[in-house]
C-alpha cells in the first residue's frame, strides 16, 4: 500500500489548501488533543510506539528525542522543522511542502503542544521558494482558522509557527548549524553535547526534525502508533517517502511501506531507462556508501537491510545509475560538493574534503598515481569520527563505498589515464 | 552540578582530582601533562574545532576533544595511546597540506605553536602534492600584520574581538577552505586591546606589524617590567636584543592584567627610539642651546638652584615618574626649602581635602564582580583599558553600569549614559545623591529625574557598588564638588568610593607629593624657577598656555627629560637627558595600591642617566643631607620606612565645597586627553599615533550647536579661550551635547588654548 501517511491527500485536486486537508479530516487530531487536553505524555508514549525515527537521514527514535525535553522547565521552548532538505539526491520534503504543508503545521503545533514549546521554527531550503510560498500561505489560513496564535481553540494553549528561508548552504541542513542560522549567525555546526534539547534554539531546550518526520505525527496519532509501525517491519517503523532519481523512467517521489523491496520500488519508478542494467545504487543521498547494482536488487529498503549491505537508508534518497556512467567521475562531482560545502571550521573536514577532491579529480583527468588509492582511503579515515559534525563521515563514507565497490574502475584510469567506460 | 563536587580520573595512568565537569584540559594543563592545542584559550569560550587535541577515552569508540570533554567520575583517558596519536597526527598532517611552512620567512618562527607541535606530530615529508592554499593578505591597521595564507583557522582571535575586545572587528567569511579571517568590508581592526590578537594567533597570521622582520625570537632576551601608561600597572615582557626594546609582551598577572596588555602599552616602546631622544645635557646660552657634558650641566644646575631658596622654587614632576625618583625630588626641594612638588598637572580645582591615599577602593580582580558601578567623568575604556575590560565582564555578568560625562563614550556593553555640559554633569551627580537621600551642598537644590533615580536604586540594591571618578573628572573645574558629591553617594547607597588614577604612578605620587602649592597655584603665581620631571610644557598641563607662559617668565627651569620637543626647548634652562621607560629601575603604586617594582634593562640613549641617579647627584652637589643611596633600592628601603603606615584611603574632608566655579553661560570646552596623547613617550610611538584612537585636535560639537553658529563639517574656526586662540577644524559629533564642544588636550594644535575646560568662543576663520 502506497501513500498511506504525508503523501495520503495527493489524489485531491488541490491537497494544499486548507478546506482540502479538512476534509480528510485534517486539525481533527489536534482539535481532540486540545479539547480533550491529551497528557503530553500519551502522545510522546504514542509517537515512541510507531517506531518512527527520524527521516532527516539520521535515523534517530522520533518519540525518543522528545522525551529528552524537560517539559516543566521555565522558560521558551522550539519545536524547529529542518526544510533544508540540501542531500543531494533528496526532494521529498519539496512535495510536503508543496501538496500537504498543513499536515506538517499540525505536526508542528502537536510536537510544540507535547513538549510544552510555544514557538515553532521551519527552516525551508533556500532554493525552494515555490514551497515556502505554498508553506507561507498555509500558515496565513492556519492562523485564520485559529490553529495557529493565542488560546488555541480555547484550549489555553498558544502556538506560533514562522518559517525561515535559508541562504543556500548543505551545512545548515545540520541541525545545529540550522540553529545558528536562525539566530542569524553563520551556519556552523555547534560541539555537542549538549544536544539541543538542552541548549537549543537561542539556548532553550529545543526539538528539531525533519519535514517528513513532523508530517508523520497527525497520521500517527489519528490511526494509531500500532499501525504505523505495522506498515512498515522490525526496526523500520510505518511508510517513507523515496526521493527515487537517475537512470529510471519515472523518477519521483514514492511513499512506500519500509521494507518493500528495492526492486519493487525500481518498478514503480519505471524501470531501467532503455533498459540498460542496473549498475550501482546510492541508496539514501549522496552521504551512503555506493552500492551495486546486483547487489542492491536482492535488499529490502528499511535501515537494518541497507546497513547490512554496508550503507545508509539516510534520507531516502535513492539515486541509480546505469552501465554509462564513470564511477570516478561520480565521485568527483560527490567529493567536489563535500569539499564546497564544509563550512569550515573543523580541521580533518576543511583540509580533507579538498584533498579528496583534488585527488579524485586528478585520477579523473588521468594524472592519477598508485599511491593515490590508498592515500583516499587513509584520509578518509582521518576524516571519519573526528570531526564536530557528521559532514566529515559524509564526505568519506562515498569514498570508501566506491573504492570497495569499484576499485577497478580507478586502477583502470590510473593505468591508462582514462576512463574504462566506453573503452 | 553542585560546584564543589570533585572527581577522580585517570589520564595515562595518573590518579587525578578535578572538579566535575572541569573540561578535561584544563585538568590536564594543571597536572602538567601536555596535550597538543591550537584553539583552546583558557580565557575565551571553547570552539573545538582544530581536533589537535583529541584523545582516547575508555568505552567510547571516537576520540574526543580534551577541551570540549568535560570530566566525569571515573573516566580513564589516554592521551598517547595509538588512537589517540593516530587522531593527533591526522590533525597536524591536515593542518600542515595548505600551511605555506615559510618558516624561514615568518616572525613567528620559534615561538610558534604549529611549528613546536608539529615537531612532535608532524611528518618530515607530506604526502600533499597538490596545490596550497593563498590567501590575500589584508590592511587591518597600524599595529597588526596579517599573513592570512598562514591562518590555521583557530578562530582565536574572532572570539577574542567577540568575547574579550567586545568588538567583533574580525570575522570567518567563506565556507571550508575558503574560509578567511578578516574584516568583511575593508577596515582596520581598531579596539584598544588589538595586539592581544598577535598573542592569540598561535601562527605567524597576525604579527606586530612595528616589529615585523625586525628580528628572530631566539634572538630576543625577555625580562620583566611593568607598564607605564595607565594605573593599571600591567605586568610586560620586554624582549630585548643589542640593547634595544624590540617589542612588549603581557606578564600573565591575573590579579592586575590577566593575560592581555592594552596597544598603547604594548606599542609605546616605539617612541624609545624617536629622533626627539634628548641624549647628552643641554644648556641655553644666549638663546641657542649648547650640549655640554654632565659635569658641566650638573654643575650649571647647582649654582642655579643653589641661589634659590624657599618659594622661589617648585617642582613638576609627571605622575608616572617613579616613587624613587618622586621621592628624592622631594628631598631636593625640601634642601632647598621647598615644598612645591606636584604631579597633578591635569587638575585645576584643588578645594577640599585631597584623600591621604587614593586608590581603587577595591582590587582590580574585584571590579568584574560588582553588580553596580556609577562612573563620573570617565572614558574608562580608553584610559585605562583594562579596567574598562573588567567593569564589561560585570556588565556581561549583569552588573547595572551608569556614566555621567560630557559627552557620550563609545562602550562596547550595554550601559546607561547620562551626558551633559560640563556644569550639567553636577546636577546629574546631585541628582543621584538627591534619590538617595542625600542632603547638602548642591543636592538640596537638584531636580532627582528618572535615571537618576534608576541609577540610585541600583547602587542601592547592589550588594557590591563602585563609585569612581575617572580622568574627566579629575580635570573638571568643580573636581572637588564631584569628589563631595560621588562620597555623599556611596555613603548614601553602601557604594565603595574609588579613583580611576591617571597614571603608571599616579597613586604613589600622591603619597609623597602635593604638600606645598599645588599645580594651579605654581602657575597662578610664577615661581622664579622651576624643576621639571618628565614633561612637555605644551601637552601635560591643565592649562598649557598659562604653563608655558609661566615657565617662560621664569629665571630657570630645570628639565629633567627623555625627549627634547619645542614647548621644552622654549621654555627650559637646562635639559637633563634622562632614562626613559625599560632604561631605568624604579617602583609605581597601581589603582589597587600595590607596589610594583621593575629594573632597567636596557642601556639609556646616549648620556641619558636615571631620573633618581641625576636627582641624587644633585643632592650631593648641593651638600644636601639624605642624598647617600647608592641604589634605586635603597632609596625605596627609605621610601618604604616612611610609608610603612600608609594604607589606601579614599576620605575627603567633610566639607563640601559649596562654590561652583564652572561657567554657566556660553560654549563650554570639553578637553579629554585622548588615550594616544597621554605622556610624551606614547605620543612618540608613530604606529600608536596613526591609529582610528590618535584624533587630532579639532572642535567636535553636535549639528545643533554648529548650526546655530553657522559652521559645518571640515569649516576652520578661530577658538578663542581666556585669551588664548586656535585654529581648528570642525567636527560633527552627535555624542556631543548642547552647550559644549569637545576640544581634545594633549595633541598638536590645541596647545595654545587655556584649560582642559572653560568657555570658548568660535568664530569661522
Ligand atoms: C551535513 C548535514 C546535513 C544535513 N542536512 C539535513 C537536511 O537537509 N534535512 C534534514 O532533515 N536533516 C539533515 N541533517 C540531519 C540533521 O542534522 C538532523 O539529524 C535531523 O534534522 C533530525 O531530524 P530527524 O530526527 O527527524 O531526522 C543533516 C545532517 C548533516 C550532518
Ligand atoms: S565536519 Fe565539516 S561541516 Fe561539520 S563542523 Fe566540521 S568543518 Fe564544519
Ligand atoms: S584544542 Fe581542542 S579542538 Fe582545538
Amino acid at each position: 500500500m502506497a501513500n498511506e501517511v504525508c503523501l495520503r491527500n495527493m489524489d485531491l485536486d488541490r491537497p494544499w489548501l486548507l478546506e482540502q486537508y479538512k476534509s480528510r479530516g485534517g486539525y481533527q487530531m489536534l482539535t481532540k488533543i486540545l479539547t480533550e487536553k491529551t497528557p503530553p505524555d500519551t502522545i510522546i508514549e504514542e509517537v515512541k510506539k510507531s517506531g518512527l525515527r527520524g527521516r532527516g537521514g539520521a535515523g534517530f527514535p522520533t518519540g525518543l528525542k522528545w522525551s529528552f525535553i524537560s517539559r516543566n522547565a521555565p522558560g521558551q521552548k522550539f519545536v524547529v522543522c529542518n526544510s533544508d532538505e540540501g542531500e543531494p539526491g533528496t526532494f521529498k520534503d519539496r512535495d510536503i511542502l508543496r501538496y500537504n504543508p498543513h499536515q506538517l503545521i499540525e505536526g508542528m503545533i502537536i510536537a510544540g503542544y507535547a513538549i510544552g514549546a510555544t514557538l515553532g521554527y521551519n527552516y525551508i531550503r533556500g532554493e525552494f521558494w515555490e514551497p515556502y510560498e505554498r508553506f507561507e500561505h498555509a500558515l496565513e489560513e492556519a492562523r485564520a482558522a485559529g490553529y495557529l496564535g493565542e488560546n488555541l481553540l480555547g484550549s489555553g494553549f498558544d502556538f506560533e509557527l514562522h518559517s525561515h528561508l535559508g541562504g543556500g548552504a548543505y551545512i545548515c541542513g545540520e541541525e545545529t548549524a540550522l540553529l545558528e542560522s536562525i539566530e542569524g549567525k553563520k551556519g556552523q555546526p555547534r560541539y555537542k553535547p549538549p544536544f539541543p534539547a538542552h541548549f537549543g534554539l537561542y539556548g532553550r531546550p529545543t526539538i528539531i526534525n525533519n519535514t517528513e518526520s513532523l508530517a508523520s505525527i497527525p497520521v500517527i496519532l489519528e490511526k494509531g502508533g500500532e499501525w504505523f509501525k505495522d506498515l512498515g517491519v522490525e526496526n523500520s517503523g510505518g511508510s517513507k517517502l523515496f526521493s527515487i532519481s537517475g537512470n529510471i523512467n519515472k523518477p519521483g517521489v514514492y511513499e512506500i511501506p519500509m521494507g518493500t523491496p528495492f526492486a519493487e520500488l525500481l518498478e514503480m519508478a519505471g524501470g531501467m531507462k532503455d533498459g540498460r542494467p542496473c549498475k550501482a545504487v546510492i541508496p539514501g543521498g549522496s552521504s551512503a556508501p555506493v552500492i551495486p547494482g546486483d547487489m542492491m536488487l536482492d535488499l529490502t529498503m528499511d535501515y537494518d537491510a541497507i546497513a547490512k549491505a554496508g550503507s545508509m537508508l539516510g534520507s531516502g534518497a535513492v539515486i541509480v545509475m546505469d552501465d554509462s556512467n564513470c564511477m570516478v567521475k561520480i565521485l568527483e562531482r560527490m567529493s567536489y560538493f563535500y569539499y564546497e560545502e564544509s563550512c569550515g571550521q573543523c580541521t580533518p573536514c576543511r583540509e580533507g574534503t579538498g584533498w579528496l577532491y583534488r585527488v579524485v579529480h586528478r585520477i579523473e583527468n588521468g594524472q592519477g598515481r598508485w599511491e593515490d588509492l590508498e592515500l583516499l582511503e587513509d584520509v578518509t579515515k582521518k576524516i571519519a569520527g573526528r570531526t564536530i559534525c557528521a559532514l566529515g563521515d559524509a564526505a568519506a563514507m562515498p569514498v570508501q563505498g566506491m573504492l570497495k565497490h569499484f576499485r577497478d574502475e580507478f586502477e583502470y584510469h590510473i593505468e591508462h589515464k582514462r576512463c574504462m567506460v566506453g573503452a | 552540578m553542585s560546584e564543589e563536587q570533585t572527581v577522580t580520573i585517570e589520564v595515562d595512568g595518573r590518579e587525578l582530582k578535578a572538579q566535575a565537569g572541569a573540561m578535561l584540559i584544563d585538568v590536564t594543563d594543571a597536572a602538567g601533562i601536555n596535550i597538543p592545542r591550537f584553539c583552546y584559550h583558557k580565557k575565551l569560550s571553547v570552539a573545538a574545532n582544530c581536533r589537535m587535541c583529541l584523545v582516547e577515552v575508555a568505552k567510547v569508540p571516537k576520540p574526543l576533544p580534551a577541551c570540549a570533554t568535560p570530566v566525569a567520575d571515573g573516566m580513564k583517558v589516554y592521551t598517547r595511546s595509538p588512537l589517540a596519536l593516530a587522531a593527533q597526527k591526522g590533525t597536524m598532517e591536515f593542518l600542515l597540506i595548505n600551511h605555506p611552512l615559510d618558516c624561514p620567512i615568518c616572525d613567528q618562527g620559534g615561538e610558534c605553536e604549529l611549528q613546536d607541535v608539529a615537531l612532535g606530530y608532524g611528518s618530515d615529508v607530506s604526502r600533499y602534492v597538490e596545490g596550497k592554499r593563498v590567501v590575500k593578505d589584508k590592511d587591518i591597521g597600524p599595529l597588526v600584520a596579517t599573513d592570512l595564507t598562514r591562518c590555521i583557522h583557530c578562530t582565536r582571535c574572532v572570539r577574542f574581538g567577540a568575547e574579550i575586545a567586545g568588538v567583533r572587528e574580525l570575522g570567518a567569511t567563506g565556507r571550508g577552505e575558503h574560509m578567511t579571517i578578516g574584516t568583511y568590508i575593508e577596515k582596520s581592526v581598531d579596539s584598544e586591546l588589538s595586539g592581544n590578537i598577535i598573542d592569540v594567533c598561535p601562527v605567524g597570521s597576525l604579527t606586530s606589524k612595528p616589529f615585523r622582520f625586525q628580528a628572530r625570537a631566539w634572538e630576543l632576551t625577555q625580562f620583566d617590567g611593568i607598564a607605564p601608561h595607565d594605573s593599571v600597572g600591567s605586568n610586560i615582557h620586554l624582549h630585548v636584543r643589542r640593547n634595544e626594546v624590540m617589542r612588549v609582551h603581557p606578564k600573565e598577572n591575573e590579579a592586575v592584567n590577566e593575560c592581555w596588555i592594552s596597544d598603547r602599552d604594548r606599542f609605546s616602546y616605539v617612541g624609545l627610539q624617536s629622533d626627539e631622544r634628548l641624549t647628552a645635557p643641554m644648556i641655553k646660552r644666549k638663546g641657542g642651546w649648547t650640549e655640554v657634558d654632565w659635569p658641566e650641566a650638573l654643575d650649571e644646575t647647582a649654582r642655579v638652584l643653589k641661589q634659590l631658596h624657599g618659594d622661589q622654587v617648585g617642582a613638576l614632576a609627571s605622575p608616572a615618574s617613579t616613587l624613587e625618583e618622586l621621592h628624592l625630588l622631594q628631598a631636593l626641594m625640601a634642601g632647598l626649602g621647598s615644598n612645591h612638588v606636584e604631579t597633578r598637572l591635569r587638575q585645576n580645582d584643588f578645594r577640599g581635602k585631597a584623600p591621604s591615599f587614593p586608590w581603587l577602593g577595591r582590587p582590580i580582580a574585584e571590579l568584574e564582580t560588582v553588580d553596580a558601578a556609577l562612573l563620573i567623568g570617565s572614558n574608562v575604556r580608553k584610559e585605562q583599558p583594562l579596567l574598562g575590560h573588567r567593569l564589561r565582564k560585570a556588565a556581561l555578568e549583569g552588573a547595572q553600569i551608569s556614566y555621567i560625562n560630557p559627552f557620550e563614550i563609545d562602550l562596547n556593553y550595554a550601559a546607561d549614559q547620562m551626558v551633559d555640559t560640563p556644569f550639567g554633569m553636577l546636577a546629574d551627580v546631585a541628582g543621584v545623591a538627591k534619590a538617595l537621600g542625600a542632603t547638602g551642598g548642591l543636592i538640596d537644590s537638584a531636580k532627582v529625574d528618572e535615571t537618576h533615580q534608576a541609577v540610585a536604586d541600583q547602587l542601592k540594591q547592589a550588594t557590591k557598588a563602585s563609585i569612581l571618578l575617572g580622568n574627566i573628572a579629575a580635570a573638571h573645574p568643580d573636581y572637588a564638588i564631584l569628589c563631595g558629591l560621588a562620597e555623599k553617594i556611596a555613603q548614601a547607597s553602601g557604594a565603595t568610593l574609588g579613583f580611576l588614577p591617571q597614571a603608571a604612578n599616579s597613586v604613589g605620587a600622591q603619597l609623597l607629593t602635593g604638600k606645598g602649592n599645588n599645580a594651579a597655584e605654581m602657575l597662578a603665581n610664577p615661581c622664579k624657577s622651576y624643576v621639571l620631571v618628565g614633561l612637555e610644557p605644551a601637552y601635560d598641563f591643565w592649562n598649557p598656555a598659562q604653563a608655558s607662559a609661566a615657565l617662560k617668565a621664569a629665571d630657570s627651569v630645570i628639565a629633567l627629560t627623555s625627549f627634547r620637543s619645542p614647548s621644552l626647548e622654549q621654555t627650559a634652562t637646562v635639559m637633563l637627558p634622562m632614562a626613559a621607560f625599560t632604561e631605568t629601575s624604579g617602583t609605581f603604586v597601581n589603582a589597587e595600591g600595590i607596589w610594583q617594582s621593575f629594573s632597567g634593562i636596557v642601556r639609556p640613549a646616549g648620556e641619558a642617566r636615571p631620573g633618581w641617579k641625576i636627582l641624587r647627584v644633585l643632592g650631593n652637589l648641593l651638600d644636601l643631607p639624605g642624598f647617600e643611596q647608592e641604589s634605586s633600592e635603597e632609596v625605596l628601603a627609605e621610601i618604604r620606612e616612611n610609608l610603612a603606615d600608609k594604607k589606601p584611603d579614599n576620605s575627603l574632608g567633610d566639607e563640601l565645597p559649596a562654590q561652583q566655579l564652572s561657567q554657566t553661560s556660553g560654549l563650554q570646552r570639553i578637553g579629554d586627553v585622548p588615550i594616544y596623547a597621554v605622556d610624551p613617550l606614547v605620543r612618540r610611538s608613530m604606529p600608536l599615533q596613526q591609529t582610528h584612537d590618535a584624533i587630532a585636535a579639532a572642535v567636535y560639537i553636535n549639528a545643533n550647536e554648529a548650526g546655530k553658529a553657522g559652521l559645518s563639517e571640515g569649516d576652520r574656526v578661530s577658538v578663542k579661550q581666556d585669551g588664548h586662540q586656535a585654529t581648528l577644524g570642525i567636527i560633527i559629533d552627535s555624542n556631543i551635547p548642547d552647550g559644549a564642544v569637545r576640544i581634545p588636550a594633549g595633541v598638536a594644535g590645541s596647545e595654545t588654548l587655556a584649560g582642559q575646560f572653560g568657555q570658548v568662543t568660535l568664530e569661522k576663520a
